[in-house]
């Protein structure tokens, strides 16, 4: 037990080094995860797949490799054996992919993501698929088809969404690494409020090919992670340009785990955004960020105050292109090719009604809400209006930010206004879960890379805060530089990881109320 | 069923068409517009398809470079300006012919513009044609209707598709309204089409097969009163696939709108079916200018960036314009103008062309497409080009003539065994025992025969009436029951005779 919690608790980078040290076995690697996942997932509900044999299968393989040494070995990737979950929205062959949503129950893709591809070269054995809010759109998770996933330092809670599934994960050590997809904050709110990290890279950075599309203009494929450093070497893994998607870049990608390794911020500017702090935000959120800050400046870095006035229109422009681009996105799932197929029950047996009834039984109410939005916005007479209109607001974001980056090198917020909240609190009020995501959007309205990593805890409720970095285009290393630094001397300040401050899921004693009547005597009431 | 209709003569006195047409070219390229599967006519359904055909979840598409080159082409031969940048934009609709449930397509933003094409008419008249634009899209997927009576979706039983079509690259060219084509309109829609079919087959970017829907052709028809310059409401007759049925539609069409409009009733704005058998068209679906096909810029795909050093480029690799080729051709066949012109109103140019590449002379070639298949064709109902004679198959009768080995007579016999499907040429020689008697023995027997049959015609040509000799030919080639090479016979006789030919 205590070898498998010392394997668990490993970052990628040190089990990367253990595995290449040959003092443990890419098998006892992927089985402590396994074993992990088998004891508390029962509780955190980030898995909607196990991929056990194949996971076991692909790490005998490095293993055999290592033992046979010679070329083969020296040629193997620094993360070979080191296990990974992927959100259930990307493909792989072998496993399901649900996309959260019945109208997908029981399908295998035929063909496997490029990132997936990218990590099966890397020989990197695949746990699983985990939970999200249905075709990614939530806040929460609450909107997955298969239940919702519980946030590990509060089961009681919401582990952030579309990506609570992989961020959940990642913080119940039932793995090291995942990858999650961000279209409007679904990898970074999720790191947010489970303590973990998370990057959404600059858009085109990793191919989107294999990941079913919610935004096609806002959607981006990143890595989930507990350190800084492993979310870069995650980032090494799956980024570069991919033929079959024609947004992706062209550059080669930036040596990001150097940068991570730069240790200093000395002489960089760095820009508070004015819109994105204050008011509407938590307390405790808004002390740790401000904490962050002093931690940054001491270090050597310039802080200043930058403006981005249009940022206000960023929701609700968001809240018309998303659901533009969704409503044609997900017009394929119709019951024709694969899915689900749900036959009218009286009346004629058109195909049009086939396909009315599959898709009235196949998806859940937060999904219809964004196809009806979305076809709305763009019908003839309101298009202008709507699409039209949101498409300007994202020049004007762009402007914003090109403003910003003339005084600043990096732009520091936090990553959600609040902290975790409970299950079913905001589920019957879209607006307000839509709120979540008001200082991640900016970032994929404008195709700039974002990096959330844990600020600490709120006093209030004595759950985790996420302080978010924002970089100009290509220049994700950036953001690696200084969210490397900044979690080292938050670290030094904490003694340690913050999730080592997270309950334990296989104590007998802690159920899921119990934790949760235990954060609400100390919550402050401020969302 | 049948509508009314006003003959032509009478709806021309009355009214003034204005003409509209779309054409879609299928585009060659290796592979399709957005995916890497191959673009292959014809083969076992649903096998020249992967995860982007299909629209798998989690696909993307990938523009294919070649097709771009191809549209250009095809823009600058239509004398189109090329848009330095433009877009695709999704066409929202659900129906299982399109995997997506939209159709990537240009919408604002064609690649192409604001051209035109001059086409000559049979009087040797050039009426000009304006190009609105051409744009690239994606041809939908081959829905095939089971167990209903009229192989239309409504009461089938069930629905078969093919997605090896899905994909395919598509041109859409677009004309502005044609007005000013009066009684000639049908004769310019089929010389329009033609001329299109024309451009983009000697450009080499498409098969141009029109009866395998490689060149289709949507025809716009509205009528107005002579003297009125508001339009009248338009019908559009969906996949036309022949020349002769371009004509014939336009034609029709124009009848029945003469008709409805005579009887006080409006036009109604819809699309048509064109029936081969009937060559009458019948009510598709209403088509309003409100569809609501919720266009947006793909967000897929990158613009395309046509830069002018391209276009360039491309443009230097254009064959010769149709006019200047019908120029060198007509030099190069030593035809008459009017020999000429006749070939481009039958429109066998391209197979003369394509004839005489294959080993015939200019003159051999037109005598067997003019003087034998032209007629063929129109006995048939079916352009020349679709008759299924074979460049190969003149040439290898025109041989056979020339050896000695059938004469004429037989050569068109065989012709006629050849489209019946009877085999080769050297086959139905073989099969019908039509050879010309070519050994001596059997000529002079029946020579002498003649000869002695009428010993006074025998005199005259030993007199020097040379002209005789037609008698005492006709009765041996009577004798030989045709199989005679008249010119050997003729020889024969002289020699016979000891006279000098």
């Amino acid at each position: 037990m205590t070898e498998n919690n010392e394997l668990i608790r490993s970052s990628a980078a040190a089990l990367a080094g253990k595995l290449a040290a040959r003092e443990v076995s890419a098998v006892e690697v992927t089985q402590a995860h396994l074993d992990r996942i088998a004891a508390v997932d029962g509780k955190v509900h980030a898995f909607l797949h196990v991929n056990t044999d194949e996971a076991l299968a692909v790490a005998a393989e490095v293993d055999a490799i290592r033992a046979a040494g010679g070329a083969a070995a020296g040629e193997l990737h620094a993360l070979a054996g080191v296990p990974i979950a992927v959100k259930d929205l990307i493909v792989t062959i072998g496993q399901p992919t649900t996309a959260g949503s019945k109208i997908l129950e029981g399908w295998h893709s035929p063909y496997d993501a490029t990132v997936v591809e990218r990590l099966r070269a890397a020989k990197m054995p695949i746990l699983g698929k985990t939970n999200l809010d249905e075709f990614a759109m939530g806040s929460s998770t609450e909107h997955s088809a298969y239940g919702p996933t519980h946030n590990p330092w509060d089961l009681d809670r919401i582990p952030g969404g579309s990506g609570g599934g992989s961020a959940a994960a990642v913080a119940a050590f039932e793995a090291p690494l995942a990858l999650g997809t961000d279209t409007g904050g679904s990898i970074r709110q999720p790191g947010a409020v489970t303590g973990t990290v998370g990057v959404k890279p600059t858009y085109g950075g990793v191919s989107r090919y294999g990941a079913i599309a919610m935004a096609s203009s806002l959607d981006q494929i990143g890595p989930v992670s507990r350190t800084v450093l492993d979310s870069a070497l995650l980032h090494q893994v799956i980024g570069g340009h991919d033929p079959r998607d024609s947004t992706s870049l062209q550059d080669p990608l930036e040596d990001l785990v150097a940068a991570a390794s730069i240790g200093n911020v000395a002489g960089m500017k760095i820009g508070i955004i004015k819109e994105l702090h204050g008011e509407g935000y938590q307390a405790g959120v808004e002390n740790r960020f401000n904490e962050s800050l002093e931690l940054l400046r001491g270090a050597g870095a310039e802080i200043v105050e930058v403006s981005c006035p249009n940022f206000k229109y960023a929701l609700g422009a968001y809240y018309l292109i998303m659901p533009s681009e969704a409503s044609s996105n997900l017009a394929k799932f119709d019951g024709v090719r694969y899915g689900l197929r749900v036959l009218p029950k009286d009346g004629p047996m058109t195909i049009e009604r086939v396909m009315g009834a599959t898709r009235a039984a196949g998806f859940g109410d937060e999904v219809k809400r964004r196809i009806i939005l979305g076809t709305y916005a763009l019908s003839a007479g309101y298009y202008d209006a709507y699409y039209g209109s949101a498409q300007k607001v994202r020049t004007l974001i762009q402007r914003d930010f090109d403003a910003a980056f003339a005084k600043a090198d990096v732009l520091i917020s936090p990553t959600a206004p609040t902290t975790a909240f409970k299950l079913g609190e905001k589920l019957n009020d879209p607006l307000a879960m839509y709120l979540n995501d008001v200082a991640t959007i900016p970032a994929n309205m404008a195709g700039v890379p974002g990096l959330s990593l844990p600020g600490g805890l709120a006093d209030e409720d004595g759950l985790p805060v996420g302080v978010q970095l924002l970089a100009p285009a290509r220049q994700d290393a950036r953001l690696y530089r200084v969210g490397a630094v900044l979690e080292s001397l938050l670290e030094a300040q904490w003694g340690g990881p913050l999730l080592d401050k997270a309950p334990s899921l296989t104590d007998p004693s802690l159920t899921g109320s119990a934790l949760s009547d235990a954060a609400a005597s100390s919550h402050g009431g401020s969302h | 069923m049948s509508d009314a209709t006003l003959s032509f003569e009478e709806a021309m006195e009355k009214y003034d068409p204005v003409l509209g047409f779309e054409v879609h070219v299928e585009l060659n390229t290796k592979s399709k517009m957005f995916s890497s599967a191959p673009n292959i006519f014809g083969d076992e359904p649903n096998t020249n398809v992967n995860e982007v055909d299909l629209g798998m979840p989690g696909v993307l598409p990938v523009v294919n470079k070649t097709a771009i080159e191809s549209s250009i082409k095809i823009g600058l031969a239509l004398n189109c300006k090329i848009a330095e940048t433009c877009r695709f934009a999704r066409k929202n609709y659900f129906y299982p012919d399109t995997p997506k449930n939209f159709q990537t397509s240009q919408y604002d933003e064609p690649i192409a513009y604001d051209g035109y094409l001059d086409i000559e008419l049979s009087d040797g008249t050039i009426f000009r044609v304006e190009i609105e634009r051409a744009h690239m899209e994606e041809d939908a997927g081959k829905l095939t209707h089971m167990g209903g009576a009229t192989g239309r979706i409504q009461g089938a039983d069930y629905s078969l598709v093919d997605y090896n079509r899905s994909g395919v690259p598509l041109v859409e060219i677009v004309t502005k309204p044609i007005e000013g084509a009066g009684s000639r309109a049908p004769e310019l829609a089929k010389a329009y089409v033609a001329a299109v079919r024309e451009i983009v087959k000697n450009l080499g970017v498409s098969d141009a097969k029109m009866e395998r829907g490689n060149v289709r052709c949507d025809a716009n028809v509205s009528l107005r009163p002579h003297g009125r310059e508001r339009f009248g409401i338009r019908s559009e007759t969906k996949n036309v696939n022949s020349l002769r049925a371009v004509e014939h539609a336009v034609r029709y069409e124009i009848q029945r709108h003469a008709a409805v409009l005579d009887s006080g009733e409006p036009i109604v704005q819809e699309t048509r079916h064109w029936h081969e058998d009937t060559r009458t068209t019948t009510s598709g679906r209403p088509k309003s200018d409100a569809d609501d096909y919720r266009y947006f810029p793909e967000p897929d795909l990158v613009p395309i960036v046509a830069s002018r050093e391209w276009v360039e480029e491309l443009r230097a690799t254009l064959p010769e314009p149709p006019a200047a080729r019908r120029k060198r051709l007509q030099a190069d066949w030593g035809y008459s103008d009017l020999e000429f012109r006749d070939v481009v109103n039958a429109g066998v140019m391209d197979e003369i062309e394509e004839t005489i590449a294959a080993g015939a002379t200019a003159t051999v070639a037109r005598k067997w497409w003019m003087g034998e298949i032209v007629g063929r064709a129109k006995n048939a109902d079916v352009d020349p080009g679709q008759l299924g004679v074979a460049p190969a198959t003149i040439v290898e009768l025109n041989k056979m003539v020339e050896d000695g080995k059938i004469n004429n007579k037989m050569a068109t016999e065989v012709l006629d065994g050849v489209l019946a499907g009877e085999g080769t040429p050297a086959e139905i020689v073989a099969k019908r025992g039509l050879a010309v008697v070519s050994d001596d023995g059997p000529l002079l027997e029946a020579i002498d025969a003649a000869l002695a049959a009428q010993p006074g015609v025998a005199d005259k040509i030993r007199g020097g009436k040379l002209q005789a000799i037609g008698a005492i030919v006709g009765s041996v080639m009577k004798a030989t029951r045709g199989q005679a090479d008249a010119g050997r016979v003729k020889e024969l006789i002289l020699e016979r005779l000891g006279v000098e030919g």
